[in-house]
């Protein structure tokens, strides 16, 4: 099992974030059951698997917005603080992008995206903009700057909420379904920015649907089931010759639709 | 009516129920808040504190509260707030104080209540994206959610301030000469005015309790956060 944890074949930093033994219950159920997983520095991981098999809870765990009973999380070899000014400081280390873009909605879309670092990183309020219109650019969203997030579509939301981590120079980026509360035709445009933030060299934690970002970006695809790590290989070995019969019944599913 | 209006300074006595409704809605805000925020907080201790201050207080009849700022606080402990010496209306103005606070800590509590019932307008996601940038709780709070919450809770605290000014007529319990004291002086010496008097102190209240219900409506409206 051990062996099979390390990243198949290609040539990737030291390990990341380390998860070792991780378990979890919400009441009666056990959401993440000795959960391993290593994630190396400039590796994209995709997750995937069925609704309710644990994956968003494992992303949401790894910065601690879901706390875990027993086990250990490191960050660059530091284990994750429960609480207070230590946990807010590894925070602003991990990006986040929700479901539900989660953008503040009382902020315009520049206001979104230098918050964090004004607030916690202490920049200059210039300097910060100077910043957040470069990366609002750089998803295609600067000529927004001024707008409140309703006034945006789904998909430019997400977009900015990108740029809102990565603005805060993460050293990995947690990504929950980012792409499923998105109409259609805003879900390549969004696929498009994490396409390119994975050929940047972004660590990245991707918990997704989407098989065609998981065969064009991932390095390496976790399958989860029933809040344990059943399968993990390169995308194209999973897809091509899953080995367990739970992702063969999951990939079945998908590929008669 | 004008007559009646000017013999008992009628105007007068409504501004000190104006002052009163004031100075006690601001100060009421300030430690409304502080409560609200105790509620808040990731600490169980500060959430039991702010628990039993709306309990206690929101559940205490205002007379009562009133009535001991006089008698418990200022008789018994004889806290004052402004000077005695060679100051002729020292009881006037002391009493306007004692009532200020007794308005201000009984309203406090529901003014809590109203920002906790704007808390609940925010979706979550709101303060996990807040921590998940970095920011602490204070940050959280400052930044994210009482924005969010005061525009939430305009209604409510609209219609705190609308019972507040209305309360203001219990600060005649401890001898503020305002207009329930004055409506009192009236009836004992026009009772043959007697429903106009009534009439003209309910359209007073009228007066100046309705442009709050407008203007929250409007305020609610124009600083609604669109999601």
């Amino acid at each position: 099992m051990t062996d099979s944890r390390e990243s198949p074949g290609t040539g990737l930093g030291a390990p990341l974030v380390v998860l070792e033994d991780v378990n979890k219950h919400f009441g009666d159920l056990h959401v993440l059951k000795d959960i391993n997983l290593t994630v190396h520095e400039g590796e994209v991981v995709v997750v995937i698997g069925p609704s309710g098999s644990g994956k968003s809870t494992l992303c949401r765990t790894i910065n601690r917005l879901e706390s875990y009973e027993s086990g250990t999380i490191t960050i660059h070899g530091d284990e994750l603080p429960s609480e207070g000014k230590a946990l807010a400081k590894l925070r602003a280390d991990v990006g986040m992008v929700f479901q539900s873009f989660n953008l503040f909605s009382h902020k315009t879309i520049l206001e979104n995206v230098t918050l964090g670092p004004i607030k916690v990183r202490r920049k200059k309020a210039a300097e910060a903009k100077q910043r957040a219109m470069e990366l609002l650019q750089r998803v295609g969203v600067d000529h927004q700057a001024e707008k409140y997030p309703a006034q945006l579509s789904g998909g430019q939301q997400q977009r900015v909420a990108i740029a809102r981590s990565l603005a805060m120079d993460p050293t990995v980026m947690l990504f929950d379904e980012p792409t499923s509360a998105l109409d259609p035709e805003m879900i390549n445009e969004v696929l498009d920015v994490m396409t390119s933030l994975a050929k940047s060299g972004m660590t990245m934690i991707v918990v997704t649907h989407e098989m065609g970002f998981a065969r064009k970006a991932a390095d390496r695809v976790v399958f989860m089931s029933d809040g344990a790590i059943v399968e993990e290989n390169t995308p194209e070995e999973f897809f091509t010759n899953p080995q367990s019969d739970r992702a063969k019944d999951f990939l079945g599913k998908l590929l008669t639709h | 009516m004008l007559e009646l209006i000017e013999q008992f300074n009628v105007l007068g006595a409504f501004w000190l129920n104006i002052r009163l409704a004031a100075v006690s809605f601001v100060l009421a805000m300030v430690v409304g808040t502080v409560v609200a925020i105790l509620r808040l907080a990731p600490v169980s201790v500060l959430n039991w504190f702010g628990a039993t201050y709306v309990t206690l207080l929101r559940n205490t009849p205002l007379t009562l509260i009133i009535v001991f700022a006089n008698l418990g606080l200022w008789l018994q402990l004889g806290i004052e707030f402004v000077p005695r010496e060679n100051n002729p209306n020292f009881i006037l103005e002391n009493n306007f104080w004692l009532a200020v606070l007794g308005l201000t800590v009984y309203h406090a509590a529901f003014i809590c209540e109203a920002i906790r019932s704007g808390v609940n307008t925010i979706p979550v996601g709101q303060s996990e994206a807040a921590r998940s940038i970095g920011l602490g709780f204070g940050q959280s709070l400052r930044e994210v959610i009482l924005p969010q919450a005061f525009r939430g809770g305009i209604t409510p605290i609209g219609n705190v301030l609308i019972a507040l000014i209305k309360n203001t007529t219990v600060a005649v319990a401890i001898g503020n000469r305002e207009i329930a004291y004055q409506m009192r002086n009236m009836m004992e010496f026009r009772p043959d005015a007697g429903i106009l008097i009534f009439l003209i102190v309910a359209i007073g209240f009228v007066i100046l309790t309705l442009p709050v219900g407008l203007g929250t409506s409007w305020l609610s409206a124009k600083l609604a956060v669109k999601r």
